[in-house]
C-alpha cells in the first residue's frame, strides 16, 4: 500500500491492522512519533491525518486516509513551526518524550482556534499526558504560539 | 601523561592525559599503598583518568556521567564545567561517556547514614564519610537520590578550572607570554595584543604539560553561567522530535523482541504453547527466558502481537495473592519484634499520654508505579568475547556487572552505552529489561536484539513504590502540640532493591522512617518508630522513596494535632521548628501565599513541610470545594537548595514534580489481585492532566552553604498539603491515598 508522510509517498507492505504508529516508527523510521500506551490514553503518538490531530496507535494501516504529517514534518530544528518555537521559548520539555504528541495536538488546535481561552486549552490539551507534569509550560507555550500565529 | 602530585585537603585529584589528537582533563585515582578496592585493576603507581573534559581537533566535549531522564542533569553538569573552563554552552558537545567506577557518586551514600540532614556534628559527618566509602566500594555510578548536583558541584568546576589553567600554560609555552597576561573566553585564549588561539589548537601542547593543579574556584559573584537562566542543551531537539531516546535506538541488522513473563511476579512458567505465535508474520523465533517467553520478530508491533498469542500457564506468586493480605501483613508488623528503628525518642511519650486525652489516627499509602511515558527497552548485541548494551539506565555499572555475569564475557568487554530516557522517576534503577534482552541476544549471537516492553508488560512488572501504614498518637496542651508519636510500617525498599542485585542491607533501613524521624521539630514528647514488614511484592525506589509516604503520615498527623490545639497551622509549625533554614522556607511560603488572608467561601489552604535529601521544603495548596468536587487552584513551593544552578530548569522541575506528587496522591494506585497487578495501562493507572494542574509559584532559597539536588524533595510534602487543604475547605480528613476513593475531585 501507499502512504504519504510529510509530503513524500512511501510504499509499505504491512498487515491491514498494523497501527499507523508502528508503520511510521518501524517501517518508515519516523521515530519522532512516540509509543506510550497503545490505547489512546497518553497522546504521545499524535500525528495529523488530513490536517486533523489523530492518535496514530488507533489508526489501522487500512484506514489511513490522506496525508500524514508527523512532528518531523511540522518543522525542523532549522525551520521550526510556530508551535515548536514556542516550545523552545518556554523551555517546556523535561524528559520531552510526550512533547511531539503535545505539539501535534497543539498545532492542530491553534490552527483552528486562533484565540484560545484557558479553558479551551485545558480541555484540548488534557488528551495528552505529561508524566513529568510540565503542564504550566505547555499551557503558556500554546498561548504564545497562538498569539504568534495570529500575528503572522 | 602529566606528572601527578597529591593535593592535600582535596578529595579529587584533577589531572590530564594525552589522547589521540588531543587532551582530556578529569579525575585521577591512584593505586596507593593503602587498600582501595576501586583501584584493583591498576598496578602500583599507575593512575587512571576519568575524563570530564575532552579537547581535540573536532572540538570541545564535556562529559556528563549522571544520566538524563528529564531533570536536566546533562545541562547542569555541562554548566558546572563550562563556568570554569570559559566555554559557551552552545560551542561544546555533551557526551554521557562510558560507565566507569571513577564516576562513583559521592553524595548518594550520605543520605543513608543515621543522621538527620540538619545534623552537622562530628559524628554525623564522619558517619556520612563511612557511607561514602561504602558507595566507593560498590563502585556505584548511580543517578538517584537527587545527588547529581551535590556530587558534581565541586568536582566538575575543579575539572573545568584545571583544564582552563593547563590550556593557558600551553598557550604561554607556545607564545612566550606569561600566563598572568593571558585571558580566556568562549573556548579561546587571548593574548595582550589580541591574538586569539582556540583551545583545540592548544590541545596537543597541553597534553605534554603537567596539569596545573593549584586552581582557585571563582567566587559565585563572578559566575557567567551558574545561577542564571540558559537554554537546556536538549531543548531544540526535544521541541522538534529530533531527540532520540532509548526506544528509538537502531542498529543495522537489528531484530525486535517482546517478552511475557509471569505476571505473578517472580513466579515460574509451567508450560506454554507457541503454535499460533510461531507462524505469525515476521516472527523469527519464540524462546523460553527466565520466568517467561520471548518472541523475536522483524518489527516491534509484530513481536508484541505474537508474544500475546502465546498461550501460557503461570505458576503461583511468591507473595500474597490479594491486597487484603498485604495490608494485613503491615498491620501485623506494629510490634516490638519487628521494630526496625527508633531514631527519635524525645521526652517521654508514654508518660505524657497517660491519662491524657489522646488523639489517634491511622494512615495508609498504596503501591505506585513509576510509569515513565517511554516504555523501557534495551538493545543488546552479543558477539565473540564482547557485549554491547544500549539502554536508558541509572545504574550503568551494575548493568555492566550483571551482563558480564550472565554472558561470561569479561567485565571490561561489556560496553554499556547510556541513552536518553523518556522519564524514569526511579524506574531505571532496575535492570530486568537488560537481563532479558541479554538472554535473548545470547541465543542469537551477532544479531542486535531490541527488547521493547509493551505498556501492559511494563505495568505488570513495575517494581512499585512501597505500601505503607502509620499509626499516630498524640496530645496537645495549652494551645500547643505536646506529644507526637508515629509508628510507620512498610517492607524495606532498599532490601528488596539490593536483593535483586545480589546485595544485602546491613542494619536498619532508614527509608522506613525517612521524612518523619529526621524532621527539625522540637516537640516535647516526640517518638518515631519504624517497623519492618516482611518482603511482599517487589518494591523499588519511587521518586523520594520512604519520604513519599512518610511525609504524608507525619505532616497530616501534625496538622491534626495543631488543629486539636486550636493553633494556626503556620505559626505552630514555625514555633516547633528549631532549624533556621527550615524556618526560612516556612516563612517564605507564608509570605508568597499571603498566609492568613481571608479566603472566599468553600476555599481552603493547607501547608506541609518536609526535609528530604537535605532540602527543607514547604508547600501550600489552595483549593475550592465545588459542587463537582475538589478543584485545585494554586500552589506555592519554597525550598532550601543552597544554590539554584539554573532558575528556569529549577522552576520547571519543581512545578512538574509537584504535579506528579499531587496526581498520584489524588488518583493513582497499584493493587494486586490473584497475584497480578490490576492496573495495566493509563486508563486504570490514572495520571494528572492539564485541567487538574494548579497555578504553581516556586522559590529556591540559598541560605545553606551546602548545595542540594531538587529531583525529589518537592514530592513528599505535596500529598500532606493537599489533605490538609481538603480538611480546611471541607472539614473532612483524608488519611489514605489515593484520595479520590474518599472525596470527589473535579
Amino acid at each position: 500500500m501507499k502512504i504519504t508522510v510529510n509530503g513524500i509517498e512511501h510504499k509499505v507492505d504491512v498487515e491491514p491492522d498494523m497501527p499507523l504508529l508502528w508503520v511510521l516508527r518501524d517501517e518508515l523510521g519516523f521515530t519522532g512519533t512516540k509509543y506510550g500506551c497503545g490505547i489512546a490514553q497518553c497522546g504521545a503518538c499524535t500525528v495529523h491525518m488530513n490536517g486533523e490531530a489523530v492518535k496514530s496507535c488507533q489508526v489501522a494501516a487500512e484506514d489511513i486516509d490522506g496525508e500524514v504529517i508527523t512532528i518531523e514534518g511540522l518543522g525542523t530544528p532549522d525551520a521550526m513551526h510556530a508551535i515548536q518555537s514556542a516550545w523552545v521559548e518556554h523551555q517546556v520539555a523535561q524528559c520531552g518524550y510526550c512533547q511531539p504528541g503535545q505539539m501535534m495536538t497543539a498545532a492542530a488546535f491553534v490552527m483552528e482556534t486562533p484565540e484560545p481561552t484557558n479553558d479551551e486549552i485545558d480541555e484540548v490539551m488534557s488528551s495528552n499526558l505529561c508524566r513529568c507534569g510540565a503542564y504550566p509550560r505547555i499551557r503558556a507555550a500554546v498561548k504564545t504560539a497562538a498569539k504568534n500565529l495570529s500575528k503572522a | 601523561m602529566g606528572n601527578l602530585k597529591t593535593i592535600a585537603r582535596r578529595t579529587f585529584l584533577i589531572g590530564s592525559t594525552a589522547i589521540i589528537g588531543g587532551v582530556a582533563f578529569g579525575v585521577y585515582r591512584y593505586k596507593t599503598p593503602y587498600a582501595n578496592p576501586l583501584l584493583n585493576d591498576l598496578s602500583e603507581g599507575e593512575a587512571a583518568l576519568t575524563p570530564y573534559v575532552r579537547i581535540d581537533a573536532s572540538g570541545i566535549t564535556l562529559i556528563t556521567p549522571r544520566a538524563e531522564s528529564g531533570q536536566g542533569a546533562h545541562s547542569v553538569q555541562a554548566a558546572l564545567i563550562a563556568e570554569e573552563l570559559d566555554v559557551e554552552l552552545d560551542q561544546v558537545d555533551v557526551d554521557p561517556g562510558m560507565p566507569d567506577k571513577a564516576y562513583y557518586n559521592t553524595a548518594l551514600g550520605a543520605d543513608g547514614a543515621p543522621f538527620a540532614a540538619t545534623d552537622d556534628s562530628f559524628m554525623a559527618n564522619s558517619t556520612r564519610t563511612v557511607m561514602d566509602s561504602l558507595m566507593k566500594f560498590m563502585g556505584m555510578q548511580i543517578t538517584g537520590g537527587s545527588t547529581t548536583v551535590p556530587d558534581s558541584y565541586l568536582k566538575l568546576r575543579l575539572a573545568g578550572a584545571v583544564a582552563r589553567e593547563t590550556i593557558k600554560a600551553a598557550a604561554s609555552q607556545k607564545t612566550g607570554i606569561a600566563v598572568a597576561d593571558l585571558i580566556t573566553k568562549a573556548g579561546k585564549v587571548i593574548t595582550p595584543s589580541g591574538t586569539v588561539i582556540r583551545y583545540e589548537e592548544l590541545a596537543a601542547t597541553a597534553a605534554s604539560l603537567d596539569p596545573v593543579e593549584e586552581v582557585i574556584l571563582r567566587d559565585p559573584s563572578l559566575w557567567r553561567i551558574l545561577g542564571k537562566q540558559h537554554q537546556r542543551h536538549d531543548t531544540v531537539a526535544k521541541s522538534t522530535g529530533a531527540q532520540a531516546y532509548g526506544i528509538d535506538f537502531k542498529r543495522d541488522g537489528m531484530m525486535h523482541a517482546a517478552v511475557r513473563t509471569n505476571p505473578r511476579r517472580g513466579g515460574k512458567i509451567i508450560s506454554y504453547d507457541d503454535t499460533k505465535a510461531k507462524v505469525m508474520r515476521g516472527v523469527q523465533k519464540v524462546l523460553p527466558i527466565t520466568g517467561g517467553i520471548a518472541v523475536v520478530a522483524d518489527n516491534t508491533w509484530r513481536a508484541i502481537q505474537a508474544a500475546n498469542a502465546v498461550e501460557i500457564e503461570w505458576g503461583p506468586a511468591p507473595y500474597p495473592s490479594d491486597m487484603s493480605a498485604h495490608w494485613q501483613a503491615l498491620s501485623d508488623t506494629f510490634n516490638e519484634d519487628q521494630q526496625d528503628s527508633r531514631q527519635r525518642d524525645d521526652g517521654d511519650v508514654i508518660a505524657a499520654m497517660d491519662g491524657a486525652n489522646v488523639i489517634e489516627a491511622k494512615y495508609r499509602a498504596p503501591y505506585l508505579a513509576h510509569a515513565p511515558l517511554e516504555p523501557i527497552s534495551a538493545v543488546v548485541e552479543v558477539s565473540e568475547g564482547r557485549v554491547d548494551v544500549w539502554t536508558g539506565t541509572q545504574i550503568p555499572r551494575l548493568v555492566q556487572k550483571n551482563v558480564s555475569k550472565l554472558t561470561g564475557v569479561n567485565f571490561d568487554e561489556v560496553h554499556v552505552h547510556v541513552l536518553v530516557m523518556g522519564g524514569s522517576f526511579g524506574h531505571r534503577l532496575e535492570d530486568r529489561v537488560v537481563k532479558e534482552a541479554t538472554e535473548i541476544a545470547m541465543e542469537m549471537s551477532g544479531v542486535p536484539i531490541k527488547l521493547t516492553y509493551s505498556r501492559e508488560e511494563n505495568m505488570a512488572h513495575t517494581d512499585t513504590r512501597q505500601i505503607a501504614m502509620a499509626r499516630g498518637r498524640g496530645t496537645v496542651k495549652n494551645g500547643q502540640v505536646e506529644t507526637m508519636e508515629l509508628g510507620i510500617a512498610m517492607p524495606s525498599v532498599i532490601a528488596s532493591q539490593m536483593g535483586r542485585q545480589g546485595l544485602s542491607l546491613p542494619g536498619p533501613d532508614l527509608q522506613i522512617v525517612a521524612g518523619a524521624w529526621d524532621q527539625p521539630f522540637s516537640i516535647p514528647n516526640y517518638r518515631i518508630t519504624g517497623y519492618r514488614a516482611p518482603e511482599l511484592a517487589p518494591i523499588s525506589s519511587w521518586r523520594s522513596v520512604g519520604a513519599s509516604t512518610n511525609a504524608f503520615f507525619h505532616d497530616v498527623f501534625l496538622d491534626e494535632l495543631i488543629h486539636a490545639a486550636g493553633a494556626d497551622q503556620m505559626e505552630e509549625r514555625l514555633r516547633l521548628c528549631w532549624h533556621e533554614p527550615s524556618r526560612k522556607v516556612l516563612e517564605k511560603v507564608a509570605e508568597m501565599c499571603n498566609w492568613g488572608a481571608t479566603l472566599a467561601p468553600n476555599k481552603g489552604r493547607g501547608v506541609a513541610f518536609c526535609m528530604s535529601f537535605g532540602v527543607a521544603t514547604a508547600e501550600v495548596i489552595e483549593l475550592t470545594n465545588t459542587k463537582d468536587g475538589i478543584k485545585l487552584d494554586k500552589a506555592w513551593v519554597a525550598a532550601e537548595v543552597g544554590k539554584v544552578i539554573d532558575p528556569n530548569m529549577f522552576e520547571n522541575l519543581v512545578q512538574g514534580g509537584l504535579n506528579w506528587a499531587l496526581g498520584h496522591a489524588i488518583m493513582s494506585e497499584i493493587t494486586y489481585s490473584d497475584g497480578m497487578v490490576e492496573q495495566k495501562n493509563f486508563d486504570t493507572f490514572e495520571s494528572l492532566r492539564m485541567y487538574q494542574s494548579p497555578e504553581i509559584k516556586v522559590a529556591g532559597l540559598e541560605n545553606d552553604e551546602n548545595v542540594h539536588g531538587m529531583g525529589e524533595p518537592m514530592v513528599p510534602p505535596a500529598a500532606a498539603a493537599l489533605s490538609n487543604a481538603i480538611f480546611a475547605a471541607t472539614g473532612q480528613r483524608v488519611r489514605e491515598m489515593p484520595m479520590n476513593k474518599f472525596i470527589d475531585f473535579v
